[in-house]
């Protein structure tokens, strides 16, 4: 259950291996958590996380599965709840491939599986989640959308439109949740120094995962629907998304 | 036979506003759609009274809470045993009303008039009193309850450790569905109060030791932000039921007066941070000021017991984000926590807006009754200071430390680990829920969230 400072006992992490859903769990487990569940596809790197965790965290499990084909999702959200063995107080949906765009663009098969890890799959698992959570009477979801999505650019838009999928159909059923006992929470990053982004150029405003992670919290404390990080962002990308097309194709980056 | 329930969701929190969950509410009016809600298989089913327990008590998530209000009758008053028996979802409000007129009060009532019968068993809550009387428990002298298992009839002197593992027991036992009080007789509604005021701690506890047992009813209100040069400004209220002719004449032809409801409300739109350092402090002051020492002051019962009652809907003045309230309880030796706590609390600077200290009496022997013999301090704080959930957890560890417990009732954040060591009769408590309640049907948010039942 969560605590009256909105302290969860129990996690689950779509995408368990992500450096900002890592750092997300270090503050999180500080204070009430006994049990974490983790799914990911690179079984040694999740390995790895669990036993980081065990040392805070009493009960921690991890779940198997590719984000590729999204006949899996579902199967794969119940078996994390049951893995869990208590009600799950908070989700964290941070799936997701960053891809080459230059390279995938020509590639009928990488466009299909930049599609289908970056929305098909997480929106089929959200689905799966907040049915979930309905049952269940309370729970939070945190989506990691980002804001490649918010205003989509030639130099990645694969992953960029599929992110802005993501970013709708979380914002839609964060709206149907409404009134229910459970929240879902859009977080907007924008270039995020972690192990995804490793060997590329930095964008302005770049931040560490760590930021990323704290401004969730206080975010989720505040019960935002939409948390920007860093914050200023969102008063930057309101700008940038009313720029002409032609001045928004000349930035640099 | 089968009864059909009448069931719907809704969001449900405690009275601090915190941790809301969903789940679906049934308002049975008799004992039979109790029984037929104990049987719905839900993933756990939890009564809920009026809503005054600050955490999460009385709601459970996903599963059925059991909205007693509608047992709300109130049964003829038999004044050759001075008892009355009633439904578990009337208020003290209503109970009060019923019996002062004919000169009898109840044995103990809380620093609210709003709770129900059922609730103040559940959380064998606390009064004035407790010095010299009990806990609400000690003033029950059978109770009626409804468990997954059947109904029984509950006695402190038969079927006694299933009464006290019901009394305390935060509605882990099952749903109280009646219960035959104890009552105090009074010759008015009005009482006898002497004030001091004191500008160190110290001062206040040691006169609190030597002469509390005067009075039937004693409370000290401590201002937590602290003076300059340190100390702690505090008034202690201790007061009597006043006889008759010790009233004014003016006050005779009223001596029976019942309390009314209240006469303001605060609005749904209370803004945040309307509870900070500055209007605690200028409340505290005022607080002080207004409290000039005085002996055998005739006060109204209401004002007296229920201050805050004059305001419908008071936690709303904490905004939206709520606030939760801390009580903890240490045995007479360790006084010394009380200081710990008033110093690590004005050394935080978040401000507290109701610090409130006594002296308890002995306890019950209910395995999660809160109130055990020495000293308890009660606190609340508006949610929304980086440091307080910090704060709080070094309490505890304060507290346990020293033997101490915090208030279930009250509770919205305790780490699970320190209940069994707060409570020590824990597994007391755990054996008689799994007698009743075999299959583990009994369960709340507060339950999960301690693993009270695992």
């Amino acid at each position: 259950m969560n605590d009256a400072f909105g302290r969860p006992q129990s996690v689950v992490v779509l995408g368990g291996t992500s450096d900002i859903a890592h750092e997300l769990l270090t503050r999180l487990v500080g204070g009430r958590c006994r049990s974490v569940v983790l799914a990911g596809r690179d079984r040694t790197a999740l390995e790895r996380t669990a036993e980081d965790l065990r040392a805070s965290v009493s009960h921690v499990e991890t779940v198997l599965f590719d984000a590729d084909a999204t006949d899996n999702a579902d199967k794969t959200v119940v078996r994390c709840f049951e893995c869990a063995g208590e009600p799950v107080d908070l989700v964290i949906v941070a799936v997701g491939e960053l891809g080459h765009q230059e390279e995938d663009e020509s590639d009928p098969g990488r466009i299909a599986r930049m599609v289908t890890v970056n929305f098909s799959w997480p929106a089929v698992a959200l689905s799966g989640v907040a049915a979930a959570l309905r049952r269940q009477g309370h729970g939070r979801v945190v989506v990691l959308s980002s804001v490649a999505g918010y205003r989509v650019r030639r130099s990645n838009y694969l992953y960029g439109s599929a992110k802005a999928g993501l970013d709708g159909f979380a914002l839609g059923l964060s709206e149907a949740l409404r009134g229910t006992g459970v929240s879902l929470h859009v977080v907007r990053p924008g270039f995020v120094r972690t192990k995804m982004t490793a060997g590329r150029p930095a964008a302005p405003f770049a931040v560490g995962a760590d930021r990323v992670a704290s401004d969730i919290v206080r975010g989720l404390e505040r019960g935002h629907t939409v948390i920007w990080s860093p914050g200023v962002l969102r008063w930057v990308f309101s700008g940038l998304r009313l720029l002409p097309q032609a001045a928004w194709r000349r930035l640099p980056g | 036979m089968t009864v059909t329930l009448d069931v719907s969701p809704r969001p449900l929190s405690g009275w601090g506003r915190t941790a809301p969950t969903t789940a679906m509410v049934t308002r049975p009016i008799d004992a039979q759609s109790i029984e037929a809600a104990l049987q719905t298989h839900a993933t756990g089913v939890i009564a809920r009274g009026l809503g005054r327990s600050y955490g999460d008590a009385a709601q459970c998530s996903g599963g059925l809470t059991v909205d007693v209000t509608g047992l709300d009758w109130i049964g003829t008053l038999d004044e050759d045993n001075g008892t009355i028996e009633v439904g578990a979802g009337v208020s003290l409000h209503d109970v009060m009303r019923a019996i002062i007129p004919a000169g009898w009060f109840v044995g103990v009532t809380p620093g609210t008039r709003y709770v129900s019968v059922g609730g103040a068993i559940a959380a064998d809550v606390h009064g004035k009193n407790h010095h010299r009387d009990g806990s609400f428990a000690n003033h029950v002298v059978e109770m009626t309850l409804a468990t997954p298992t059947g109904t029984v009839h509950l006695a402190p002197d038969d079927a006694a450790d299933l009464f006290w593992a019901t009394a305390g027991g935060m509605g882990l036992t099952g749903v109280l569905v009646k219960a035959t009080l104890r009552l105090l007789p009074i010759e008015t509604s009005w009482i006898l109060v002497d004030t001091e005021r004191f500008t160190r701690l110290e001062d206040l506890m040691s006169t609190m030791e030597e002469s509390d047992h005067r009075y039937r009813y004693s409370v000290a209100w401590l201002d937590c932000l602290g003076q300059r040069g340190g100390g702690h400004r505090s008034v202690l209220t201790r007061g009597d039921h006043a006889p008759t002719d010790a009233l004014p004449a003016r006050l005779r032809t009223r001596r029976r007066e019942i309390p009314g409801d209240p006469k303001l409300r605060v609005p749904r739109s209370a803004p945040r941070h309307l509870v900070n350092r500055l209007s605690v402090r200028v409340l505290n002051e005022a607080w002080f000021r207004g409290s000039s020492s005085s002996v055998g002051s005739v006060r109204p019962l209401a004002g007296f017991f229920h201050p805050l009652d004059g305001i419908g809907s008071w936690n709303l003045l904490y905004g939206p984000d709520g606030f939760v309230q801390y009580q903890f309880a240490v045995s007479p030796e360790r006084g010394e926590v009380v200081h710990q706590a008033v110093d690590a609390i004005a050394a935080s600077g978040i401000p507290s807006f109701l610090a409130v200290l006594k002296r308890f009496g002995p306890g019950t022997p209910g395995p999660l009754s809160f109130a055990q013999e020495g000293w308890t301090l009660a606190l609340d704080f508006p949610l929304g200071p980086p440091g307080l959930p910090g704060l709080l957890d070094h309490l505890d560890d304060v507290v346990a430390d020293a033997g101490g417990r915090v208030y279930l009732a009250k509770d919205a954040r305790l780490r699970p680990e320190l209940l069994p060591v707060m409570y020590p009769k824990l597994d007391d408590m755990r054996a008689a829920c799994r007698r009743v309640d075999p299959d583990g049907v009994l369960a709340s948010d507060l339950s999960r969230r301690l693993g009270i039942t695992p």
